[in-house]
């Protein structure tokens, strides 16, 4: 058997607020396969964000250590993260958090610029993924400000799917969208886990746990019990 | 190879463009600083030449003489010298010349002149005759300068009154502007008889001599080999080379530009201040932008070339515009202080013109470095919880 994916051995994370100390997470230690289809459950406040920001190499832990693909993050510094997410890790966002000035399309060739993707490539690339996050071909050239939520959440799936990471985060992806859209963009989702991707999702939708193969319920930073 | 295209569908270029004209208002004032002060330093250039090229202008072409004076104590350059300096490389003439100031006089009126004794095929070769000719060698007839005539109001024909003696004008000359040499303007020029005339015995030995090179950078050359073979033993004569003035025109003028230019930079360091705060300003209003970009897997050096694209974009364009507006102010300050807009087309322009432009886009790439600076190294994290 091949070494987990990802990797966190008692990660901490405080945060200290003049006097108090907040600790987001509290000796958090999970593992997961190449893969796999995580979802990560919990209260508001209960470090589910800080958890998938630390797998997501956007934050570092206090102390503790953090393993993804093979990488110790612990200790790099901010270019050497920025290397290790644009090759690995694919973000989706409650917010969508798409580019406003840029159409759809171009929005997906935004990490394949930082990824020095050829011009050539990217135009076409972009497009089949788009494609493969079932966004209708039309709306390619559209702004975000055109588009519906749903389109907006596809557009950024196909984005994060865009320098095919073999990792997907998604932070409580369907939080922003009416239940019917968000039940299109989970199956979107578990399909793309099913063609191979290790999917790693922030939901209250406890529906969605009976797709994934691992469930972490997370309660004031601390993993309360797993689910296999 | 990159190609016209490569550049116009260049991501980065496109997303400089739109996000300059998302708060298109910001960016017209911002790139209405840069062109100002574009405008500004060049046309203070343009200004300080144009200055510099009428005064150089109005002393005539002086650069190319010697002056030969009698040392202090000698009486005059004598004949002989004369003869020792024609054995000097690199003259194209000589011209030895008897000169006296004195009150010039026509009917009721009068002003003072300087008289000259300087043979015709000489005089020609210092001055142009505009109207009538020039003397006859021998004859009682003179020639007068542009200035002289306008004051007495004389024409060809005209009899002057100098001391005891008349003189018929037979030539006016054309103004010349200042000079070192002669000053042809108020001048009353006869022939070499005529002046033994009216001031006897004084025509032993000359007053001055002129020497003019064949080239300019002959020059000092000329000056060093005259003084040599002329002042070996004691000190008879005095040279002085006329480009020493030009040179500290030049000088002179150059400091003046430069302070001009100086004061035009300010408008430009104004312009500078107004990026910085503009970007500045976007990069707030983009961090939650900034923070996509790098958690989708911009480094910093993505975020800080974005930025100053942005910066330099908005530079090179408003830079252009400036310059192309340097061309009117100029012509309107040239018509204004100098009176003469010829200047305007000049290489000199086109490199002020040139240089405005370059500091232009200095001024905003300078300005637009520490927002670029400070939005690379925004943490991303950060940057996506920002609202
Ligand atoms: N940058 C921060 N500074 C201070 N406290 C923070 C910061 N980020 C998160 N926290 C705190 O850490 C805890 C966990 O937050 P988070 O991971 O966002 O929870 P969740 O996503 O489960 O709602 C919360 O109490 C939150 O207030
Ligand atoms: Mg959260």
């Amino acid at each position: 058997m091949s070494d987990p994916i990802v990797q966190l051995q008692n990660v901490r994370k405080t945060y200290t607020l003049g006097a108090s100390e907040i600790h987001a997470l509290n000796g958090v230690s999970i593992s997961i396969e190449r893969g796999d289809f995580v979802t990560i459950m919990g209260a508001s406040g209960s470090g589910k964000s800080t958890l998938l920001n630390m797998v997501g190499c956007l934050d570092t832990p206090t102390s503790g250590k953090v393993k993804i693909n093979g990488t110790d993050i612990t200790k790099l510094d901010d270019d050497k993260l920025t290397t290790i997410r644009r090759d690995n890790i694919g973000f989706i966002f409650q917010q969508f958090n798409l580019i406003p000035t840029l159409t759809a399309i171009e929005n997906v060739e935004i990490p394949m610029i930082f990824s020095r993707v050829p011009q050539n490539l990217r135009k076409e690339r972009a497009m089949r993924t788009l494609e493969q996050a079932k966004l209708e071909a039309e709306y390619a050239y559209h702004r975000p400000n055109e588009l519906s939520g749903g389109q907006q959440q596809r557009v950024a799936i196909a984005r994060a799917l865009a320098n095919e990471p073999p990792i997907l985060l998604a932070d409580e992806p369907t939080g922003n969208l009416d239940s019917k859209t968000g039940k299109s963009i989970m199956e979107l989702l578990v399909r793309l886990n099913e063609e191979g991707t290790t999917l790693i999702v922030v939901t209250h939708d406890q529906k969605l746990t009976e797709y994934s193969n691992k469930t972490i319920v997370l309660m004031d930073g601390e993993v309360s019990n797993d689910i296999y | 190879m990159i190609s016209i295209e490569d550049i116009q569908s260049n991501m980065y270029l496109q997303l400089a463009k739109r996000n300059l004209k998302r708060q298109t208002f910001r960016t017209v004032l911002a790139a209405i600083g840069i062109i100002i002060g574009v405008i500004a330093i060049s046309s203070m250039g343009i200004l300080g030449n144009s200055l510099k090229m009428s005064v150089t202008d109005s002393f005539g072409d002086i650069g190319d003489k010697l002056l030969i004076y009698p040392a202090p104590g000698e009486d005059g350059v004598t004949e002989k010298q004369i003869q020792q300096m024609k054995k000097v490389d690199g003259i194209d003439a000589i011209i030895p010349a008897y000169s006296t100031g004195d009150r010039v006089e026509y009917k009721n009126s009068y002003t003072f002149g300087s008289i000259y004794s300087i043979e015709r095929e000489d005089l020609e070769k210092l001055a142009e005759v505009e109207d009538g000719q020039f003397f006859k060698s021998g004859s009682t007839d003179c020639v007068i300068g542009s200035s002289i005539a306008d004051n007495l109001e004389l024409r060809v024909g005209s009899k002057i009154e100098i001391g005891d003696s008349r003189l018929r004008v037979v030539g006016i000359l054309k103004e010349r502007g200042m000079g070192f040499d002669i000053d042809a303007d108020t001048g009353v020029f006869t022939s070499a008889q005529m002046y033994e005339k009216m001031y006897p015995g004084e025509g032993d030995e000359y007053d001055f001599a002129i020497v003019r090179a064949e080239e300019l950078d002959k020059v000092d050359d000329i000056k060093e080999d005259i003084e040599k073979l002329l002042n070996k033993k004691e000190e008879v004569i005095t040279v002085f080379a006329t480009n020493i003035i030009l040179e500290s025109i030049n000088e002179a003028f150059k400091s003046i530009s430069l302070f001009l230019m100086g004061i035009g930079s300010i408008s430009l360091l104004v312009a500078g201040v107004s990026i910085l705060n503009v970007m500045l300003m976007s990069t707030m209003e983009r961090t939650k932008e900034i923070g996509v970009m790098k958690a989708v897997g911009a480094s910093r050096k993505d975020v800080l070339t974005m930025f100053l694209l942005e910066a330099l974009l908005l530079g090179v364009v408003a830079s252009l515009i400036g310059g192309l507006f340097t061309i009117g102010a100029g012509y309107l300050i040239l018509s204004l202080v100098v009176k003469n807009t010829s200047y305007l087309f000049s290489l000199a322009t086109l490199i002020y013109i040139f240089e405005g432009i370059l500091f232009g886009v200095a001024t905003s790439l300078i300005g637009g470095m520490y927002p670029a600076w400070k939005a690379s190294n925004m943490r991303p994290l950060d940057a996506l919880r920002y609202e």
